[in-house]
């Protein structure tokens, strides 16, 4: 038997009108972690679906090798069967069964058709216990968060006796604890000779626990880089991937910063369905024109839900406090009203709250906004083609004409259409969750011009992000949020990675 | 510039459903030994099948929210009671008895957006109680009976002509000349959409196939009105649709209202965070839709002279499989006002053909199923291809 548990050869993939995969060579060896990146776009999702057999043997070219034997998947069952198990990005679990039933389904301990609970519970429980996840195997899905769901999702390949385990994004909605936590797991799988391919786009997640990498562009293997041999750079990873040198991640910027645009007092808000329970409490916070103004904090820490809560009420109940605009009370009880006064909220899953995914690039950019470009409710079509195409142009969406479905666009460009909707709306605050999440580090790059560009104006910037590099290379002046409560404030040019975490950590006001 | 094919390709959904009513039409044409066409049984036809075309209109609005309306059948019925006890028992006035019967579908409209976008049960069930509701309520109000006849301008508003304004010919002349304007309008309304779209160096139709499509959409008109003057003219009823379905593809297509809608049943939350008031939207969507259903059970109480508790039972089928029929998405989002009358009229031109040829009731429930699940199946084999 080789020391390859996978080859695939001269993969090529065409869709009508594109080549997505092209002469694609990839070969994972036995026992490593493979880390696959690659700009979005780049084939990394479609090489895993031909892997897998979602794109179906024959749909295809060129030959796939597991242990050894030649594989034609017609479909994800045939490939499962012989232990080979993905993971994608949005997880598949039935919210409304338990973790034992998600982890045995279509895979269930039974006779004749009658499922044995026993022989369930207690095989979830040894699975359970494997992954580190200690919760009753009668939990239903929907009551675990996020990362505790990817520990189900693993179990459940662990479940079908996986040998190779393919990993999508498997921390793109994970908190700092949690990433840590699936990746030390990743590790000990390694010990019992699981192999696994890491899909990311977090380029220290894959110098932390890679092997090897592979590096795909534009649908092309560029190079394979073996971590056990030679320390790899960030910046060499990099480089593989974008093609160029990209000496700066962060572009640079001069802040010009002004007056106080908007301060918010004493801003508590309650979860929509617990009783009593303080999403936001007591939050005092202020922007300045000209500022762009970073809240960091794990996930469930409440920055979405205060962000939520400003723009229009959006989130929770029983909101108080108050929201000043140039020094002047302003009234944010609804959507609308707070766009009039000028907020914009750029949602953090562009894809479930962000856009119209079945209608094109047009409407979803004049939706926020389609006074301005109507006469007395009638739209005027010549007027709104012509300010849709100048976003087209100025924030360079990659489209095919801007009639095109936004389904159909990458994450990144995805993302510039809604970024393109908010500043149609022509806002003097902007909120930004997560602006970046899931897309590649071109296209970052340029989001992250346009924010500067939207300060430079003097319109106030409040960006929400877990990553942590990108608060500090991108923000004036950052709040630390936990637990509802804002534990820390500092200047970028004072605060580190670590000094975010101790705040977060020890909950304790730092001192500027 | 792209390939014919190409563009057909983009379109079929518009172009299929529009074929495929050509298509039944010209088998029923032959299969009745010209029937079909003959002046009388055309206008017959519209009549049959003008409150299933207005309800459509409202249902496709309803639909394209990401919602349904079971109840529709059942307020027609009702409507249909409510205005004949008022001009019958309580001899009132029929202009003043219309103006009522519609408030009280506004009415009705509120309830059921009530339930749905306030309180937010679905609007499966809050529909299908509506139905269960107004139709009980049509068998109490009617004690059981039916009620009729009505005064002759109410019937007027289903079994009367537009009048003849160039003098008593073997021909309606009127109508021809309606004709003429409406296919001017249309072909210029086209020009129009046309050069836009060139301005801005979209893929349009080559030019041939341009004047051809044209002719033919004019074509369809005059021949559709000539047929029409060679009997009794236009009917009232026709007129309004006409009116109505101007008014809905135009609000559909170019309002904000419209827009709104369709990015409402695209994705419910992302238009409520871009500032659409999406409670207050859905609540309007089912006022529109009761005060269709009320106009719909008066011109169908209007055409049987005489309301009846059965009166409108099981249209609610008929208007939501046009909707489909006509490419709407369950799912909300997708659907044209022309594709729902088209869906309509190919349900009705079924209905009739079938009928002449002696089809019995039985067989013309099943045939029209299977249409339904044909055309759907169509639409989803296209967009998995694509």
């Amino acid at each position: 038997m080789s020391d390859n548990i996978l080859e695939m050869r001269n993969i090529t993939k065409t869709f009508p009108g594109v080549k997505a995969l092209d002469n694609v060579n990839f070969t994972v060896k036995r026992g490593e972690i493979h880390a696959l990146v690659g700009e979005n776009g780049a084939g990394k999702s479609t090489l895993m679906k031909v892997l897998s057999g979602v794109h179906p043997h024959g749909t295809y070219e060129g030959d796939i090798f597991f242990n050894g034997q030649k594989c034609q998947f017609k479909d994800i069952s045939q490939s499962e069967k012989i232990g080979l198990v993905i993971i994608h990005q949005e997880l598949a679990l039935v919210p409304f069964l338990s973790i034992a039933e998600n982890i045995f389904l279509g895979n269930e301990r039974q006779k004749m058709g009658i499922i044995s609970w026993f022989d369930t519970t207690e095989q979830t429980n040894a699975l359970l216990k494997k992954v580190g996840l200690h919760e009753p195997p009668s939990t239903k899905v929907s009551d675990l968060g996020v990362g505790k769901q990817q520990l189900v999702e693993i179990a459940k390949a662990l479940a079908k006796e996986v040998k190779l385990l393919i990993l999508d994004e498997p921390t793109a909605s994970l908190n700092e604890n949690d990433s840590q936590a699936l990746l030390e797991l990743l590790l000990q799988l390694k010990q019992q000779g699981i192999t696994s391919i890491l899909i990311s786009h977090k380029l220290s997640e894959i110098s932390r626990v890679a092997d090897s990498i592979t590096i795909l562009r534009d649908g092309a293997t560029i190079e394979t880089l073996d971590c056990l041999e030679d320390q790899i750079s960030e910046d060499r990873i990099i480089r593989g991937m974008v093609g160029r040198e990209l000496t700066n991640r962060f572009p640079p910027r001069v802040s010009n910063i002004g007056e106080t645009i908007l301060e918010v007092k004493d801003w508590t808000a309650y979860h929509p369905i617990y009783d009593g329970r303080k999403v936001c409490d007591q939050i005092n916070i202020s922007v300045r024109k000209g500022e762009v103004v970073g809240i960091s904090g794990l996930m469930g820490s409440g920055r979405t839900e205060l962000a939520m809560s400003i723009f229009g009420h959006s989130y929770g109940r029983h909101i108080t406090g108050t929201v000043y605009k140039d020094g002047q009370e302003i009234d944010v009880s609804t959507i609308d009203k707070a766009i009039t006064n000028g907020i914009a909220y750029a949602t953090e899953d562009r894809k479930t709250y962000g856009l119209v995914l079945i209608d094109n690039i047009k409407d979803n950019i004049t939706l926020s906004n389609l006074e301005e470009i109507s006469d007395k409710m009638v739209i005027n079509e010549p007027r709104e083609l012509t300010v849709t195409n100048e976003y087209r142009e100025k924030l360079s969406i990659k489209c095919s004409s801007i009639l095109q479905k936004t389904v159909n666009l990458s994450g990144g460009n995805q993302q510039k259409v809604v970024l393109s909707k908010w500043l149609f709306a022509n806002p003097d605050i902007l909120f930004l969750d997560e602006p970046t999440r899931g897309i590649d580090v071109g296209a970052k790059y340029e989001i992250y011009t346009i924010i500067n560009q939207l300060a430079s104006e003097g319109k106030g910037i409040i960006l929400i992000s877990s990553e942590l590099p990108e608060i500090l290379g991108v923000c004036d002046r950052i709040y630390v949020m936990s637990e509802g409560k804002i534990v820390g404030e500092m200047l970028a040019k004072d605060a580190s990675q670590e000094s975010i975490m101790k705040c977060i950590m020890t909950q304790q006001e730092v001192i500027k | 510039m792209k390939t014919l094919a190409n563009l057909f390709k983009n379109n079929i959904r518009e172009y299929g459903m529009l074929i495929a009513l050509i298509a039944i039409m010209i088998f029923f044409q032959v299969a009745t030994k010209g029937t079909l066409l003959k002046p009388v049984n055309i206008t017959n036809l519209i009549l049959q099948n003008s409150y299933i075309v207005i309800m459509a209109l409202g249902m496709l609005l309803v639909i394209v929210a990401g919602h349904i309306d079971l109840s529709v059948g059942s307020i027609v019925g009702f409507i249909g009671a409510v205005a004949a006890v008022l001009m019958v028992r309580y001899n009132l006035n029929f202009a003043l008895t219309i103006l009522i019967s519609l408030l009280i579908g506004a009415l009705i409209g509120a309830w059921q957006g009530f339930w749905i976008s306030n309180i937010k049960i679905p609007s499966f069930i809050a529909t299908l109680a509506s139905m269960l509701i107004f139709r009980g309520l049509t068998l109490a109000l009617l004690a059981g009976e039916s009620v009729g006849p009505f005064p002759v301008a109410f019937q007027k508003l289903s079994s009367g002509f537009i009048p003849d304004f160039f003098g008593e010919t073997s021909i309606h002349i009127t109508t021809l000349v309606i004709g003429a304007i409406l296919s001017v309008v249309l072909v210029f309304i086209d020009i129009r959409a046309r050069k836009n779209q060139e301005n801005y160096h979209f893929d349009v139709l080559p030019l041939p196939f341009f004047i051809a499509k044209n002719v033919a959409i004019s074509g369809a008109i005059m021949g559709l009105c000539y047929l029409m003057a060679s009997y009794k003219g236009l009917p009232n009823v026709l007129v309004l649709l006409f009116i109505l379905i101007a008014i809905y593809t135009f609000v559909t297509s170019q309002t904000v209202i419209g827009r709104r809608i369709y990015a409402m049943g695209g994705n419910e939350k992302a238009a409520s965070l871009s500032g659409v008031n999406t409670k207050r939207l859905l609540f309007n969507t089912f006022v529109n839709m009761g005060v269709l259903s009320a106009l719909a059970g008066m011109v169908f109480a209007a055409r049987l002279n005489v309301a009846t508790p059965k009166a409108g039972n099981s249209f609610e089928l008929d208007v939501i499989a046009a909707v489909f029929i006509g490419g709407a998405s369950a799912s909300g989002g997708i659907g044209t006002v022309i594709g729902a009358v088209i869906g309509a009229f190919i349900m009705g031109v079924m209905n009739n053909g079938m009928s002449i040829l002696g089809v019995g009731i039985d067989w013309q429930q099943a045939i029209k199923g299977g249409v339904l699940l044909l055309a759907v199946f169509f639409d989803v084999y296209n967009k998995r291809k694509g």
